[in-house]
């Protein structure tokens, strides 16, 4: 079934042209992963698929919803985690999600949300004193603390140390098969090989490749590497110097 | 409703928090007017320039005014600024809830604020100087509520129209001053020069202070004051409505 379905997306900040051409579809329970350069439209995307920009054409279905009609409606069932966006310094991280369970009719557990990230040592510590990691793995649980049907994640487990990486990582799984969606938006092509069952890479506002991980792969064409990597197959397919 | 009793249970937590707000918000103008009654020379005896009452009866509602001005072009606008800088009114925007949810919250803390800390001034001044309470009660609300609703407003235009935090509280000093001015803060009462008054009749501390003295004297506030606090009230209002960004 898919839940997500976007068609001949495009978007434009002035004459900064963020997105060209997309289309995809996602389908109900699987990690779609979307990679590329900075600046490639991936943030833009997602946040087209969200509600929260106005794409200048093209059209978006997500759970038969339009995203930007409906966008009241969605957001019952959409859980996104953005980059760089914050909470107050001096809000505690138990009132933080306290705070934001209370905005859905059948939220997750806090609790044991915060227990499932590590976090129920910090409950009472402020925003503004938590490290990196710890900001992001709240953000991560705030996404999920409305149950949602969909989650965005864009740029997840940035600033994270390895092993808390590997622990999100491990949560992530465990909301996918609770039958959750996720869309995941990453720079580490070792996270989407990990996690994805498929990848969209996108360049320059279009989609050069969508595909498993491992298709993505073996039609790698990379001169001189006898067994390339995902990051040779991306790089290879983003990078104009290579093709 | 839920949500928005629980916003406004934490952003008076954060409000309680933050202890420089707190103080300028809170207890700030009974300070000022215990300072200026105890400290300042001849501010609790009878003055011929004022009528042969003392200063002090003059003072108080320009201590209210002082706070409206406080509470709004300090404390609500540097927190509504710097929540859209740091993208907490974004992040609100992918809940259910509306950042509408969290600007309500924000004026039913501080306008909270306003009233206890005008509740504090006005009974510090009754207790220590035995200033007469305000011969029109009424009077003196309706000028406080739309001297509150006009300021408000003026700061949430500020929000709306300043692309940074940084902006908005230079922009915020540059309006604190002179409406303080226009309140009377360093010329009260009949020391007022009748040209500066009658400019500061027009901007909406000016007239809510000069509403406030006149229901503190008895009378009803005049009609211009009324009109220049609600009309401003509706006009900033509606161009922040139209221009406030979320991100």
């Amino acid at each position: 079934m898919t839940v997500i379905e976007v068609r001949n997306l495009a978007k434009r900040y002035g004459d900064q042209v963020a997105v060209r051409d997309v289309s995809f579809t996602v389908d109900a329970g699987e990690i779609f992963g979307i990679v590329g350069p900075n600046g490639a439209g991936k943030t833009t995307t997602v946040e087209s698929v969200s509600g929260m920009r106005i794409p200048d054409s093209g059209t978006i279905r997500v759970l038969g919803l339009d995203p930007r009609r409906d966008r009241a409606e969605l957001r019952r069932h959409i859980g996104i985690q953005l980059q760089e966006s914050q909470l107050p310094d001096r809000l505690k991280v138990w009132e933080a999600l306290d705070l934001y369970s209370s905005f859905y009719a059948q939220p997750a557990d806090w609790r044991r949300l915060m227990a499932d990230l590590g976090l129920t040592e910090k409950r009472n510590t402020v925003f503004g004193k938590l490290s990196g990691g710890q900001k992001q793995r709240l953000s991560v649980a705030l996404a999920l603390v409305g149950n949602p049907e969909i989650a965005v994640l864009d740029e997840l487990t940035t600033g994270l140390d390895p092993q808390a990486r590997r622990d999100t990582w491990e949560l992530i799984r465990g909301v996918r098969d609770r039958g959750v969606t996720v869309v995941l938006v990453t720079h580490s092509l070792e996270e989407a090989e990990r996690l994805c069952d498929r990848i969209a890479v996108i360049d320059a506002g279009r989609i050069v490749a969508l595909d498993t991980p491992a298709a993505l792969v073996a039609n790698a064409v990379v001169p001189g590497v006898a067994r390339p990597t995902l990051e040779d197959a991306v790089l290879a397919l983003t990078n104009p110097l290579a093709r | 409703m839920n949500a928005l009793r629980k916003l406004t249970v934490i952003e008076s937590k954060l409000f309680l928090r933050e202890p420089i707000g707190a103080f300028f918000g809170v207890a700030f103008p009974a300070v000022l007017v215990l300072v200026l009654g105890s400290a300042i020379p001849g501010f609790t005896d009878p003055s011929e320039d004022n009528g042969g009452r003392r200063p002090i009866d003059i003072y108080l509602p320009i201590v209210l005014a002082l706070a409206i001005a406080t509470v709004t072009m300090v404390t609500l606008l540097g927190v509504l600024s710097a929540y859209r800088e740091k993208g907490v009114l974004r992040r609100l925007s992918t809940t259910p809830v509306s950042p509408m949810a969290l600007l309500a919250a924000q004026l039913i803390v501080n306008v909270g604020a306003l009233l206890i800390g005008s509740g504090l001034a006005c009974v510090g001044a009754v207790v220590a100087f035995d200033v007469a309470a305000p011969e029109n009660v009424g009077g003196l609300v309706v000028a406080f509520v739309l001297g509150s609703a006009a300021m408000c407003a003026v700061a949430l235009l500020i929000a709306a129209v300043t692309p940074s935090a940084r902006a908005s509280s230079g922009l915020g000093t540059l309006v604190y001053f002179p409406m303080m001015f226009a309140a009377g803060v360093w010329t009260p009462g009949p020391i007022m020069p009748d040209a500066v008054r009658r400019v500061a009749d027009f901007t909406p501390l000016g007239a809510a202070s000069q509403a406030m003295q006149d229901a503190w004297a008895g009378s009803w506030p005049r009609p211009l004051h009324l009109v220049v606090m609600g009309g401003l009230t509706a006009a900033f209002g509606a161009l922040a409505a139209r221009s406030f960004r979320w991100e």
